[in-house]
């Protein structure tokens, strides 16, 4: 075995990056999340006020609602994103005429800002002005209005960010699958294994890792959309898609409660991470006690 | 396998991708219209096209300027993330080192803050902490590269660490052997099969850098500020110029086209066959 010190030297630039730019900010964000501060509030200085902050929040119902709406939106969001992503990263890997144009243009998405993205899409669904509600009404008589519905705004936040993001699922999944060794596969045929078989068997167990990567990352950037469904619905109609990120938002900017935001980031960050790690304790942790054995 | 029917493949794709396609082409029909014209009952196909958007975006210099500080920028911390990155995952997945998977963990949790609350820790560590007389971290290339790392590289880490930990560690072992270093070993063994995800890698990264906006237009004023916020300023409250914005996102898209395709290449299928022979 080499000396581990090759090693940690190799960890370490990340880990002082991230010291500095990660804890030194939440240690900060944590020290306002215990005191009263409202910078452009009648009383403007930081005062110590315990856990206050944090009662207020249990009790806040726009806050519980928009924890609710945003898991649900990160549900239907990821999942979907999940399936379609690993679909097309499976037909990529065959060869078929035009591959790379379709590959180049399935990437597209990726590459539109957020903002932008927030943008086109409201021009394209604004009721009475927008090209979806014209064709809708038009081609099916359907009438699709954003700005009242709350079941189609919400809707329409998790299609655009399908739209957005299973491009971003195919390629990490995609990277997965090219890097896969062939024997497996190759000795299962032999062996008569069907289709299912083989993904069941053998491709599911081998990806596992990097679905699970994928899974992670589009789950906590789904819980923590702002600058795209802001553009598109600023969070209404009423709460219907005002997801915790804008809701953050609206307390920090326009109401500068800075000290409430502070605790509210530092509950969802919590939040998040137990999410996360309970998600990563039971996909990973059986498997590695399995490889031990 | 079966064989599917390619005409069948053929039409599937292209019924995708013009679904893919539809609201990239509604950017660029907003950004060939006068602004009048946005509010009037649309129509799918362009009748006239309006150019000066595209004339006053790229007579800008300012916006030229910004388009230069995003190139630099995304690049350079998309470089920079995948090194580190691989470096790190070759650590995590290669070595016994006493906590490592806490340390795996941790990195993504620097990727999960809502960013609105850290805007001001970051511009306090921008402004005051890092200070060297005249020198400020704040609005400069510099910064926002390593800034940019807090979101970037917990995701490189954990994209690169199913495909680094996939590659067979007998090739290591096998060239540890022969008389390898370790760096002739990451070099020669270990990167040509990683290339499919370090292109990845790269791309995404590049993509996030290029794309994100709080922080930019926070820790930015003139010097480093990049085009994605350049663009946000044509979205007001009192009214948005989206033809103005929607030219120059079209216009970004460029660039961005240009680094994928040149990364998308290495995209491909690496030397993992039949590389282990039992």
């Amino acid at each position: 075995m080499r000396s581990n010190t090759v090693g940690w030297l190799m960890l370490a630039p990340t880990i002082l990056i991230l010291g500095i730019f990660g804890i030194a900010p939440f240690i900060y964000v944590l020290y306002v999340a215990f005191h009263h501060w409202n910078p452009f509030g009648a009383d403007p200085f930081m005062s110590y006020n315990g856990a206050n902050n944090f009662r207020r929040l249990v009790f806040d119902d726009e806050f519980l609602l928009s924890i609710g709406v945003t898991i649900k939106f990160a549900f239907f969001a990821v999942v979907s994103e999940v399936i379609l992503g690993y679909l097309l990263a499976q037909l990529f890997m065959r060869e078929f005429p035009g591959k790379g144009l379709f590959r180049t243009v399935h990437t597209l998405p990726l590459i539109v800002a957020p903002i932008v993205v927030g943008s086109v899409w409201r021009l394209m669904t604004t009721p009475s002005i927008g090209i979806i509600p014209n064709l809708l009404k038009h081609w099916l008589g359907y009438d699709l209005n954003i700005g009242r519905d709350a079941g189609s705004a919400f809707a329409l936040t998790v299609i655009m960010d399908i739209w957005h993001w299973t491009p971003l699922v195919t390629l990490t999944l995609l990277a997965a699958l090219l890097s896969l060794p062939r024997e497996p596969f190759e000795q299962a045929q032999i062996d008569g294994a069907n289709r299912w078989q083989i993904f069941w068997h053998i491709t599911l167990p081998m990806i596992r890792p990097a679905i699970l990567a994928t899974v992670f990352i589009r789950l906590m950037d789904a819980l923590r959309t702002v600058d795209e469904v802001w553009m598109l619905t600023s969070g209404g109609p009423g709460a219907a898609t005002r997801y915790v990120g804008l809701h953050i938002w609206k307390i920090v900017f326009p109401k500068t409660d800075y000290g409430y935001g502070a605790a509210i980031s530092v509950i969802v960050l919590y939040l998040t991470l137990v999410m996360c790690w309970l998600l990563y304790v039971a996909l990973v942790a059986p498997r590695q006690k399995k490889v031990t054995e | 396998m079966r064989q599917s029917s390619p005409v069948l493949y053929l039409l599937f794709w292209i019924f995708l991708s013009l679904l893919t396609l539809f609201p990239i082409y509604w950017l660029f029909v907003i950004s060939v219209k006068p602004a009048v014209d946005l509010f009037t009952t649309p129509s799918l196909i362009l009748d006239h096209v309006y150019w000066k958007n595209y004339v006053n975006v790229l007579t800008n210099e300012t916006l030229r300027g910004y388009m230069y500080n995003s190139l630099v920028i995304s690049t350079s911390n998309a470089a920079l993330v995948t090194i580190l990155a691989f470096m790190a995952c070759y650590a995590l997945s290669r070595y016994d080192l006493a906590g490592k998977e806490n340390i795996f963990f941790w990195t993504i949790t620097n990727r999960m803050a809502p960013a609105a609350v850290f805007l001001l820790p970051f511009f306090l560590l921008f402004t005051q902490a890092f200070v060297i007389g005249e020198w400020k971290l704040y609005d400069t290339k510099i910064g926002m590269v390593l800034l940019y790392c807090t979101f970037n590289l917990p995701f490189a880490i954990w994209t690169l660490r199913p495909t680094v930990d996939g590659i067979p560690r007998e090739l290591d072992e096998a060239a540890t052997v022969d008389g390898a270093s370790t760096w002739q070993v990451i070099h020669e063994v270990v990167f040509p099969l990683a290339r499919p995800g370090l292109a990845v890698t790269f791309i995404l990264t590049w993509v996030f850098a290029w794309n994100e906006f709080l922080l930019a237009a926070t820790l930015t004023s003139f010097n480093a500020r990049t085009i994605t916020t350049g663009l946000s300023e044509y979205v007001t409250t009192t009214g948005t110029e989206w033809g103005t914005m929607a030219s120059i996102a079209v216009i970004t898209l460029i660039p961005a086209l240009i680094i994928f395709s040149m990364v998308q290449r290495h995209i491909v299928a690496g030397l993992t066959f039949g590389a282990v022979k039992e």
